[in-house]
């Protein structure tokens, strides 16, 4: 257990112009861990999301990733390190092919055009859209789009995956077949965080969920401890 | 389509074909202006698609590309002036001028996104062709002629049209090879990246700020190439012909009307504007009267108004609906 965690947060606020989205949230992930990042609506998710990413730099406190300390890095260099992510509202190239989308995310790792797109066509295949391959992404469905984004983000060589809403507006065939995709980013070893309101999604995979509300960190712990929890019954039921 | 050989044989083969015509084109006319007329559209294709790298595939739309142009024809006629220098080298050496301008330009405008980088493009143009109009170094608003007394093929001088002809169709090859070989490449893949969604490419690995200013710098090496070619064909370059807006907004047009971010599209682009140009002008008269910029501004709005992609797309558009109609005949 000599080994540092894959991710250690450690009192990270983040502050905008006196608005505090994130407060003294500390937290570790795991290796290959599957955590539920939950709260009600402007709880501080995305905040949090963006501060791991390297999209916003945060206020206070430290991040670390594999012992390495990463505050306020950029995302490119975040990328770099084993840090991906997808958006909440989808941010696909448009104007490409779905095969050219996750060859964008393959050329992290190698710029030769030709291993990009043998490593593209692996990725589309793990989240089932091989036959969309050459089609336009922007003609893609957007429960399809979802996926395309995650197969972008898998195509980076990634240690850990930020998911930001991927199972919203999908139905619930849909949203089974995102839970198993999920829990198949496990077995291949890479840790995920996700950001999730559709629980029936979230609860069964999940090793462990963080609760947040107003921009703090209210509960960590297993799915079943987390459904127990007063604090966060309150949070979401209102007291 | 998903084992894509190295290379399309059919498109392969219609560049073959192009090329040849272009190559004997000159070769069925005896008349001068006409043969200038040529060399006029040739120049507009290898500026369009020298701006369409950075403007079409990157999406960094820049209004200011004059800069590089003049950047280009004031270097190499310098050079030639004050140290013999061929034209050839100083060609080159414009070239390298204009990257390293563009990477000091680059650095603090791309920190601007979409209009206000636009902006920021026509700022810079606007000041250095001040600067070059009030620089007793570089002659000002007199401007620079070249010596007549050399010619031949070092010199880059010749009394015929042709050699010029062949000359500006040799730097378009090697433009369109270069945006090609761009285009392939992960840098291709990446301008696409920044062009749509600049904050995902991020999150996938792109340093935006690097690969914007490769795609400048590759730009105005190639537009200032030009540059120095306009200087040795019309032998006689001032502020006014060179760092002009028109020029930023002429060379940006011909690749917006032909397609932007297409590899061909410019070269459309510049038969159908230079050609609009010079019919505009025998039937106007004289040049500088301000008919070019009207030309200009009514061509913007057509494509913005009916084809946003250009000829090119439009084109494209046609294509794809018509073996729709052919497929409805069948099931009939």
């Amino acid at each position: 257990m000599n080994a540092p965690p894959l991710l250690a947060v450690d009192g990270l606020g983040k502050a905008f112009d006196g608005l505090v989205a994130n407060r003294d949230i500390s937290f570790i992930i795991h290796h290959a861990e599957i955590v539920g990042l939950i709260g009600p609506n402007g709880a501080g998710k995305t905040t949090l999301f963006n501060c791991l990413a390297g999209f916003h730099t945060p206020t206070t406190g430290r991040i670390s990733f594999e012992g390495q300390d990463i505050t306020g890095t950029t995302p490119e260099a975040a990328a770099a390190l084993g840090i991906a992510r997808t958006f909440q509202i989808v941010r696909i190239f448009h104007s490409m092919t779905a095969l050219e989308n996750v060859m964008v995310g393959a050329m992290l790792r190698s710029k030769r055009v030709a291993d990009a797109r043998y490593r593209a066509e692996q990725e589309l295949a793990f989240v089932g859209l091989s036959h969309r391959a050459d089609n336009q992404a922007s003609d893609l469905t957007v429960s399809e789009q979802k996926r395309l984004e995650v197969a972008r983000a898998l195509a980076t060589e990634p240690k850990l995956i930020l998911l930001d809403e991927v199972m919203a507006g999908l139905n619930q065939t849909e949203v089974r077949e995102a839970s198993q995709l999920v829990h198949r980013i496990h077995q291949r070893g890479i840790a995920s965080i996700i950001v999730e309101h559709v629980m029936e999604g979230i609860m069964p995979i999940a090793h462990r969920m963080l609760v947040l509300d107003y921009g703090a960190k209210i509960a960590d712990g297993t799915p079943a401890e987390i459904a127990e929890n007063p604090a966060v019954i309150a949070a979401y039921l209102g007291e | 389509m998903s084992n894509r050989p190295v290379l399309e044989p059919r498109k392969a083969l219609g560049a073959l074909a192009l090329l040849a015509f272009a190559l004997v084109l000159p070769l069925s006319v005896s008349d001068p202006s006409r043969l200038n007329f040529f060399v006029l559209i040739l120049m507009g294709a290898q500026m369009g698609v020298a701006w369409n790298i950075v403007g079409g595939y990157a999406g960094q739309v820049s209004l200011g590309h004059a800069v590089f142009y003049g950047i280009g024809a004031y270097t190499s006629t310098m050079l030639a002036l004050s140290l013999g220098l061929s034209p050839w080298i100083g060609m080159l050496a414009g070239g390298l001028v204009a990257v390293v301008f563009a990477l000091a330009m680059g650095w603090p405008c791309f920190r601007l996104k979409g209009h206000y980088f636009a902006m920021a493009t026509i700022a810079v143009a606007e000041i250095v062709q001040i600067l070059v109009t009030n620089s007793d170094f570089l002659e000002g608003a007199v401007g620079l002629s070249l010596p007549l007394d050399r010619s031949g093929w070092g010199a880059m001088v010749f009394l015929s049209k042709l050699p010029y002809y062949y000359i500006i169709l040799g730097l378009l090859v090697v433009t369109i090879l270069a945006a090609w070989a761009i285009e392939r490449s992960h840098i291709g893949y990446y301008f696409r990246a920044i062009k749509d969604e600049p904050e995902a490419a991020r999150a996938l690995g792109v340093n935006l700020t690097r690969y914007k200013l490769i795609a400048l710098s590759v730009s105005a090496f190639l537009t200032a190439v030009g540059g120095s070619f306009y200087a040795q064909k019309e032998m006689f370059i001032d502020p006014g012909s060179v760092f002009a807006t028109s020029i930023s907004i002429k060379i940006a047009l011909v690749a917006i009307l032909g397609g932007v971010g297409t590899l061909m599209g410019p070269v459309l682009g510049a038969v159908i504007l230079i050609t609009i140009e010079e019919y505009s002008r025998t039937l106007f008269g004289s040049t500088g009267s301000g008919t070019d910029m009207i030309i200009y501004a009514l061509m913007i709005i057509l494509v913005a108004v009916f084809s946003p992609a250009g000829v090119l797309g439009l084109l494209q558009d046609l294509r794809r609906h018509l073996p729709g109609s052919g497929k409805t005949s069948e099931t009939r």
